[in-house]
């Protein structure tokens, strides 16, 4: 039997069932799918800003290249995404002026500067790394059409990391200069990668976790993150701005310095360093685009 | 704006699954963006491109109350319980 009830519909979830578009659901949890899967969205679209400065400073054709196809598949994630969002009841054209507007979120890393090349290839190699722990949890959301596209932006999502740790191979094993560009890339964005999965809240606790929209608690996920990322970054010599980060051997847990959450509420409520520029950077190719959707609209009608 | 629906074709033989959609004023621009969606790494061999209102979509296939219609199914048939007292019957050892 379909669930009917709130109460019915929880225990579905709970039990790993799962919800297709036109099946019912309590009205919260709709609301609660649209403003998180819309972040998601945002996040991709928001995303290739900080790398697509770097399209035409990159040091050769095949990186030029790389970091395009990188941004295509970025903003394909978008597009796949919105798609969801608008069929959970929320046009996409709303969704990006919501998103112009400042009235939703986007993941608090895109809200940074790229400084050098090193940040690109920090941003690839771990920025990715550590939203693709998010997206693989994601494969088991209690929404089936959001983890099915999941899939695929999983896959695409390996490729950037390659990418990204393919550039900071090449600069680590390259001169004096471009081996301190890394490191001080990885010193910049060392605060905002510890801080992207969240606050520690207990997975009890988390209503998106209730609603089986997550399936793993943010602590969960950076450990994940530092489990399988400072290893490596270690192994090319490579450190983390943070005297306190070790991996206690007996628990197997990581410990760290406590990230800094109120510089994070306050970056994703539109307050970090780069938000008002990239905001404007998308309302005016919004604008400057708008008569080619008149055109093609008006053509297909 | 419409809504199109994507199948992919992973290998040849295989069966066309659903992708994800797209949205796209016509079939012109559908095909592009499918294409740019689906197949840009060579991951699909071939794709169904479906106008969204074109599918028809059946929440409840049953035609009848599965209880009675047992014989339809694998574990509607029980022929390992027969099998083993036929076999002793005839004093053929099971293998
Ligand atoms: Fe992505
Ligand atoms: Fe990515």
């Amino acid at each position: 039997m379909a669930p009917r009830t709130e109460q019915e519909f929880k225990k579905h979830v709970q039990a790993g069932g799962q919800v297709e578009t036109n099946d019912w659901m309590p009205d919260e949890y709709r609301a609660k799918l649209i403003k998180f899967i819309e972040m998601h969205g945002n996040s991709e679209l928001m995303g290739v800003l900080p790398e697509r400065e770097w399209i035409l400073r990159a040091p050769t054709l095949q990186r030029k290249l790389a970091l395009t196809a990188k941004v295509q598949d970025e903003v394909g994630h978008a597009q796949l995404i919105y798609r969801v969002v608008e069929d959970l009841g929320k046009p996409r054209e709303q969704s990006l002026e919501d998103l112009i507007a400042g009235k939703s979120k986007f993941h608090n890393v895109f809200h940074y500067p790229t400084k050098t090349w090193g940040d690109v290839g920090v941003i690839a190699w771990l920025v990715d790394a550590a939203a693709i722990i998010s997206q693989k949890a994601l494969l088991k959301c209690s929404y089936a059409p959001y983890a099915r596209i999941m899939k695929k932006i999983c896959w695409e999502e390996s490729f950037h990391i390659l990418h990204g740790r393919d550039v900071v191979l090449a600069l680590v094993t390259g001169t004096e200069e471009q081996r301190e560009l890394v490191q001080e890339a990885l010193d910049r964005w060392w605060a905002p990668l510890m801080m992207f999965h969240g606050n520690p809240i207990p997975a009890e606790d988390d209503p998106m976790v209730e609603w089986r929209i997550k399936s793993q608690a943010n602590e969960d996920a950076r450990q994940q993150f530092l489990d399988g990322y400072v290893p490596q970054i270690w192994e090319l010599g490579l450190t983390e701005p943070d005297p306190e980060l070790r991996k206690d051997e007996q628990t197997g847990v990581w410990h760290y310095t406590e990230p800094d959450y109120t510089e994070l509420k306050h970056v994703v409520t539109g307050h970090g360093p780069r938000t008002a520029e990239r905001l404007e950077l998308r309302r005016i190719s919004r604008e400057e685009t708008a008569w080619v959707r008149d055109v093609v609209l008006a053509d297909a009608a | 704006m419409a809504v199109w629906e994507v199948f992919r074709q992973e290998r040849e033989g295989a069966p066309f699954q659903h992708g994800g959609s797209l949205e796209a004023p016509d079939l012109a621009f559908a095909e592009a963006y499918a294409k740019e969606f689906y197949g840009r790494r060579a991951e699909s061999l071939a794709l169904w491109v479906v106008p969204r209102d074109s599918v028809l979509e059946i929440d409840e296939p049953y035609v009848a109350p599965v209880f009675d219609r047992d014989y339809r199914r694998v574990d509607g048939y029980s022929i390992k319980v027969k099998l083993k007292e036929a076999r002793e019957r005839a004093g053929t050892p099971a293998h």
